[in-house]
């Protein structure tokens, strides 16, 4: 019965194999999510423009774990780089905006360099502890340094300018992040589908066979790991000045693992899976809502049903 | 003729107390194609990953063409020129035949994440390249028709010829192979034995091969190693070795023993 629920299951993914259907259902998806605001009005905008963030942060998170099989437990220390780097320099420092987004992505490749480095050479288990006092590092430096302001952080973060244009309404952003969520799908795309991203593969699957073939293993999993780092820095940019004001409580352990959770829960390595998981997590507590103080429950209840009949991911079918 | 194509001088290894290597020397001549055999456990496997810098001697020393390896990592030592294939055949799970061998072009190559994410002209000429060069390989070693299908999927014959064709792809100068016939039957053994020939009088590759058929070392080999016990007992041409008594005894009470003799 579940078995054949499955195949069922497995064949409307399967549809998605063929180059032609893909771009169809990829065009009709960017189409209803251009009119999405329109039609849902503004609170569905601002939980839409929730899940758009989550797309990007998870699709980042992907490259890390899906591609290159690293496990990094400790992924929303790099989006509290991006996020604190804005708000302290356009707010203590001035800067413009623009120019604080280059120096965002460059401070979350030198931490991703400086953790990556050393942890990489050592066995696959050590990162993820490293990962996690990562990520518990930066949150407790962020809620006891004077310049990220303390536990109650940063806030009057300008919103920026574009040739004259202030990006500052909930819909001007909910288009930003549509934006930024097409360009990480891109990215992510072309990456899996060169030299680099199938490095990444032979790593994960057979790290010794991958150095037999010449390749520098520690050298292709530090890349793997920055390229997720600057992903989570530049969705960390637009966070900050999407809300305007940051503090250290989003940047938590518990945000770490929701975004790990929307990489595993759609399904590893697998762009559509992910983006599908980054809205599972942002959606599913939103409609459960009614239920209160059951909802949690229910989707826990939901996400061990998922880790027992697809344990692979939602999108889990056998091919590329 | 000058240095040769690979030298090892005094390798030691052990571990944790057991002696596995004991102060073995080992060269491999250029352009030949050599065997190494010994009973089981005798440390073969051990020195092919010595030589590919899986395994770190506690001492010794290993030349290619007069460049010191030792401490070199695995990638190195096949930038370096040497390649090689696993006892249990390893190839990539869930990836294609081409894939797989198109992972021995990862060093000869070096569009990194920009070039990809731009996916600008000298990335694009570069993918092709190395999409060719696989197929080449892949035509070379004759089961160019399964490019497509899941490498770890194929007759266990043929997967043991992707391995070998992801090893040429790193254009070595050395291939080393760790019982290519293992699992063979006789006619895929026949097909080995011309795979080789080709490989050393086609692609001028030195090949150095661990075997325990011996009817198919002694027909192939220009030159013997015996190794037994992490000792190097005797060395030589086919002849010599099938004649040596240390040899003999080392494989007395060996099943295969009766096949040398
Ligand atoms: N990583 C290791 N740790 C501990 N002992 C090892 C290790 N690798 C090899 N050995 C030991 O070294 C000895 C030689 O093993 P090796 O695999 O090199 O033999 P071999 O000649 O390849 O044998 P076979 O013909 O069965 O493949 C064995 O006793 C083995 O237990
Ligand atoms: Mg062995």
């Amino acid at each position: 019965m579940a078995q054949t629920r499955s195949n069922a299951f497995n064949n409307i993914i399967a549809q998605f194999n063929e180059p032609w259907k893909r771009y169809i259902a990829f065009a009709v998806i960017i189409a209803l999510l251009l009119m999405a605001p329109i039609s849902l009005g503004p609170y569905a905008t601002v939980i839409l423009t929730n899940a758009l963030l989550y797309v990007v942060l998870a699709l980042g998170l992907n490259v890390a774990v899906g591609y290159a099989g690293l496990l990094d437990l400790g992924y929303a220390a790099f989006f509290a780089v991006g996020a604190y780097t804005v708000g302290i320099l356009t707010n203590t420092f001035g800067l413009n905006f623009w120019l604080t987004l280059p120096i965002a992505v460059g401070a979350a490749a030198v931490a991703g360099i400086i953790i990556g480095t050393p942890t990489l050479q050592l066995r696959s288990d050590y990162l993820a502890i490293v990962t996690l006092g990562f990520g518990e590092i930066v949150r407790f430096s962020a809620r006891n340094l004077d310049i990220t302001g303390g536990a109650s952080g940063i806030s009057g973060i300008e919103q920026p300018w574009l040739f004259g244009w202030h990006i500052n309404t909930p819909f001007e952003f909910y288009y930003v992040f549509l934006l930024l969520a097409i360009i990480a799908v891109v990215v992510s795309v072309r990456l899996q589908h060169s030299r680099l991203g199938r490095a990444w593969l032979y790593v994960r699957h057979d790290e010794d066979a991958a150095e037999a073939m010449g390749i520098d293993t520690v050298r292709i999993k530090l890349a793997a790991y920055v390229i997720g780092a600057i992903f989570g820095s530049v969705a960390g940019v637009f966070f900050a000045v999407n809300l305007g004001a940051i503090s250290p409580e989003s940047f938590s352990f518990q945000q770490s693992v929701l975004i790990l959770m929307a990489v595993i829960l759609g399904g590893m390595g697998k762009i559509p899976g992910v983006i599908l998981g980054a809205f599972i997590v942002v959606l599913a507590p939103e409609l459960l809502r009614d239920l209160g103080e059951y909802r949690l429950l229910l989707f826990a209840v939901g996400l061990l049903l998922v880790m027992l009949f697809r344990p692979n991911g939602i999108w889990s079918v056998k091919g590329k | 003729m000058g240095t040769p194509l690979l030298e090892l001088r005094g390798i030691n290894l052990g571990f944790a107390g057991n002696t596995v290597l004991d102060n073995v020397d080992f060269t491999v001549g250029r352009g030949v194609i050599a065997s190494l055999i010994g009973p089981n456990g005798a440390g073969k496997t051990s020195l092919f990953n010595c030589i590919t810098g899986f395994y770190r001697p506690q001492s010794g020393s290993i030349k290619v063409d007069g460049h010191e390896l030792m401490n070199l990592k695995p990638h190195k030592v096949t930038q370096a020129g040497i390649a090689r294939t696993f006892q249990n055949v390893r190839l990539f799970q869930q990836m294609s035949v081409l894939e797989n061998v198109m992972s021995g072009s990862h060093c000869h190559s070096k569009a990194g994440s920009i070039e990809a994410i731009l996916g600008l002209p000298g990335q694009r000429r570069e993918e092709a390249m190395i999409r060719a060069h696989a197929i080449e390989c892949l035509e070379f070693v004759d089961i160019a028709e399964e490019v497509d299908r899941d490498a770890t999927n194929l007759a266990y014959g043929h997967q043991r010829r992707v391995e070998i064709a992801r090893a040429l792809a790193t254009r070595p100068k050395l291939l080393l192979l760790d019982e290519p016939a293992a699992g063979l039957n006789a006619g895929e053994k026949q097909g080995l034995l011309d795979l080789i020939g080709r490989i050393r009088d086609e692609l001028d590759i030195s090949v150095l091969l661990i075997e325990h058929d011996t009817g198919m070392v002694m027909k192939i080999s220009e030159h013997i190693n015996v190794l037994d016990h992490g000792i190097m007992i005797a060395e030589g041409a086919p002849k010599e070795i099938q004649a040596n008594p240390k040899v003999i005894e080392a494989y007395l009470g060996q099943d295969d023993g009766e096949n040398l003799l």
